[in-house]
């Protein structure tokens, strides 16, 4: 078929989206875990992260990386609101009122930036854009291996909060049973917003370590929105590890399927394997059968 | 709740036709035949994601997929069967309605339901759309042209009147098949599987085989939608075909309006429209800000009046009286 030469960098690239992609779907899967809800708002609240990173970048001068902090701060604080003022009060406890809702956020956003900033397709450039490292024989981005370890980081740092904080037993227990939560005097509606304003926090994250290598357009969400979904099923909903897991598989499947079949229908793979493993194996390929 | 009745059902759709029917026979006007053919169309499609939407409770997210079905069938068997198009439509609406079992029959048999099925349904779709853009016979990304032959034998029309009484066909067809859903022994099989699956089955309703059949018949009303969007425009590209925008237009309405009633996806489908083109008058031709208030009014409906439009009245009344009681 191809040759090591070929299939070793095209792999290795993979692995760096897909660090990427797992970064995107850690913020989806805590949502889903906790909440138990569909988030389809989640590629919208991307872009609206990504169009932070570039005016902060343009207007301020400011660096994408620099920008991690702010930008994760801002949002988790716009989670954290959208949760508690929008889609906590439109649920009235039904799935499917929040599915519809997040729905409706997501077209709002998403045609808003278009409103607002055309459809224009925007990039930044950073003295490290186009900067690149060997391995072997393969060349990569330097901003896709920052992005691999930040994916990681990211990951550690979901897994340390949710087993070792107050507020990820918290998490745990309204994950597990909310009423009894309620009882034992926890403020599950605060956990709810908590968990949505991470899970946003986390694609404020994933922004900064896009942009430099990446870019911004209203839809530039849609591109991810089944993607991220396609690993937090793949992984198990609600399993970090999972996400981290599938978001490399993806990764990889997505590089092998354009370097066999061309960029366009080389995506096809990603949506091949989510109804594949929706319709096979729904607890996902690293969760335990419910 | 009170039962409705089959003889009210079939008057009102009587009534509702010679309404519109007078439009597209009278109106000089551009703007009111226009107008009136593109609510008669969101109709339709809001009425296709109806039957399975609202009487059968699985919420897809997908159904551009039967829309882009019809509509690259539609056009591709004139193209390049040369049939004529009035032969073409109801291959379109079979090819929509294969495509439609096709989905149901991976997803229902395995038991997919709620967000579930809404996620597996827009994969369907997106897989189409990929498919649409590599392959030779949808002529890729630069789509298809069908070629413009006014007359009613060509089933293309100089004027919009045409348009608005076959666009009024299909809807009072939809209409009918919403009617018999209300009144029919498998319109009842089905509620009943959406209001509490296992209670269906135990007392012996076959829950694969009734949601086969409202997901056949809704993806068949959406292709139709298609073809007609081909016999009006003579283009479709996959992007048209099976963007998720389609998708999104026909549960908005249906929503709005009122799930699983008769007349909630027409007011639905009407309001938005309405909506839509005052504030395109307003604002200019913004791109996008249609879809905003699409949005926006999904999420105002779905939290102060989850039965829709045709619910509020309901309500309203119910405040009263809690109110004075």
């Amino acid at each position: 078929m191809f040759a090591f030469e070929v299939l070793f960098p095209s792999i290795l690239n993979g692995l760096t989206t897909g660090a990427v992609y797992a970064l995107v779907a850690l913020g989806l899967t805590l949502i889903y875990g906790v909440l138990h809800i569909i988030n389809f708002a989640h590629g919208a609240a991307l872009m609206m992260a990504l169009y932070g990173v570039y005016f902060l970048k343009q207007r301020l001068g400011l660096d994408p990386y620099l920008a991690l902090p702010p930008m994760v701060a801002a949002m988790f604080v716009l989670g954290y609101g959208l949760q508690r003022v929008v889609i906590n009060r439109a649920s009235h406890g039904k799935d499917e009122n929040i599915l519809l809702v997040t729905l409706g956020l997501a077209i709002v956003l998403e045609n808003l930036a278009l409103l607002a900033f055309k459809s224009d397709t925007r990039t930044i450039e950073t003295p490290y854009t186009l900067a690149t490292v060997a391995i072997g024989p393969a060349t990569l981005a330097l901003p896709k291996l920052v992005a691999f370890g930040g994916a990681l980081a990211a990951c550690a740092v979901l897994l340390w909060t949710v087993r070792r904080t107050d507020l990820g037993r918290a998490i745990r227990a309204v994950a597990r049973e909310k009423q009894g939560a309620r009882l034992v005097g926890i403020d599950v509606d605060h956990v709810y917003a908590m968990s949505f304003g991470i899970g946003l926090a986390c694609l404020g994250a994933a922004a900064c370590f896009l942009l430099p290598a990446y870019y911004v357009n209203p839809q530039v969400g849609n591109g991810f929105v089944l993607v991220a979904f396609t690993i937090v099923v793949l992984g198990g909903m609600g399993s970090f590890a999972g996400a981290l897991l599938g978001g490399l598989l993806v990764g990889v499947v997505e590089s092998l399927g354009g370097l066999w079949l061309g960029e366009s229908l080389g995506q096809i793979g990603i949506f091949l394997i989510f109804i594949a493993v929706l319709l096979l194996r729904p607890q996902g390929l690293f969760g335990a059968r419910a | 709740m009170k039962m409705p009745s089959l003889r009210r059902d079939l008057l009102h759709i009587a009534a509702f036709t010679a309404a519109v029917a007078l439009v597209g026979v009278f109106a000089r006007s551009g703007v009111v035949l226009n107008f009136t053919m593109m609510a008669l169309y969101a109709c339709l499609m809001a009425q296709a994601w109806n039957l399975l939407g609202g009487y059968g409770g699985q919420f897809s997210f997908g159904h551009a997929l039967f829309f882009g079905t019809g509509a690259y069938v539609q056009a591709i068997a004139q193209l390049g069967a040369g049939l004529n198009p009035w032969l073409a439509l109801p291959l379109a609406v079979l090819a929509a309605a294969a495509a439609g079992l096709g989905v149901g029959a991976l997803s229902f048999r395995w038991g997919l339901k709620g967000s579930y099925f809404a996620l597996v349904t827009l994969a369907f779709a997106e897989v189409a759309r990929i498919l649409a853009l590599s392959v030779d016979f949808t002529g890729g990304g630069v789509g298809l042209m069908v070629p413009l032959r006014t007359g009613a034998a060509h089933l293309q029309f100089a004027g919009r009147g045409g348009y608005v009484l076959l666009m009024l066909g299909l809807v009072v067809l939809a209409l009918l098949a919403t009617c018999w859903l209300r009144h029919s022994r498998f319109g009842a099989r089905l509620q009943a599987v959406r209001d509490n699956e296992d209670a269906a089955r135990a007392v012996g309703v076959d829950p694969l085989r009734v949601k086969l059949g409202a997901i056949g018949l809704s993806a068949g009303f959406m292709g139709a939608a298609g073809a007609f969007y081909v016999q009006v425009f003579q283009y479709i590209d996959p992007a048209i075909a099976y963007g998720p925008h389609t998708s999104v237009e026909a549960l908005v309405a249906a929503i709005v309006g009122g799930l699983g009633t008769l007349w909630g996806p027409v007011l639905g489908a009407l309001a938005l429209h309405l909506l839509a083109d005052l504030t395109r008058n307003l604002f200019g031709q913004l791109p996008g800000i249609n879809m905003v208030i699409y949005g926006a009014v999904l999420i105002l409906i779905v939290m102060f009046a989850p039965r829709g439009v045709m619910g509020l009245g309901q309500s309203a009344r119910a405040l009263w009286e809690r109110r004075r009681g």
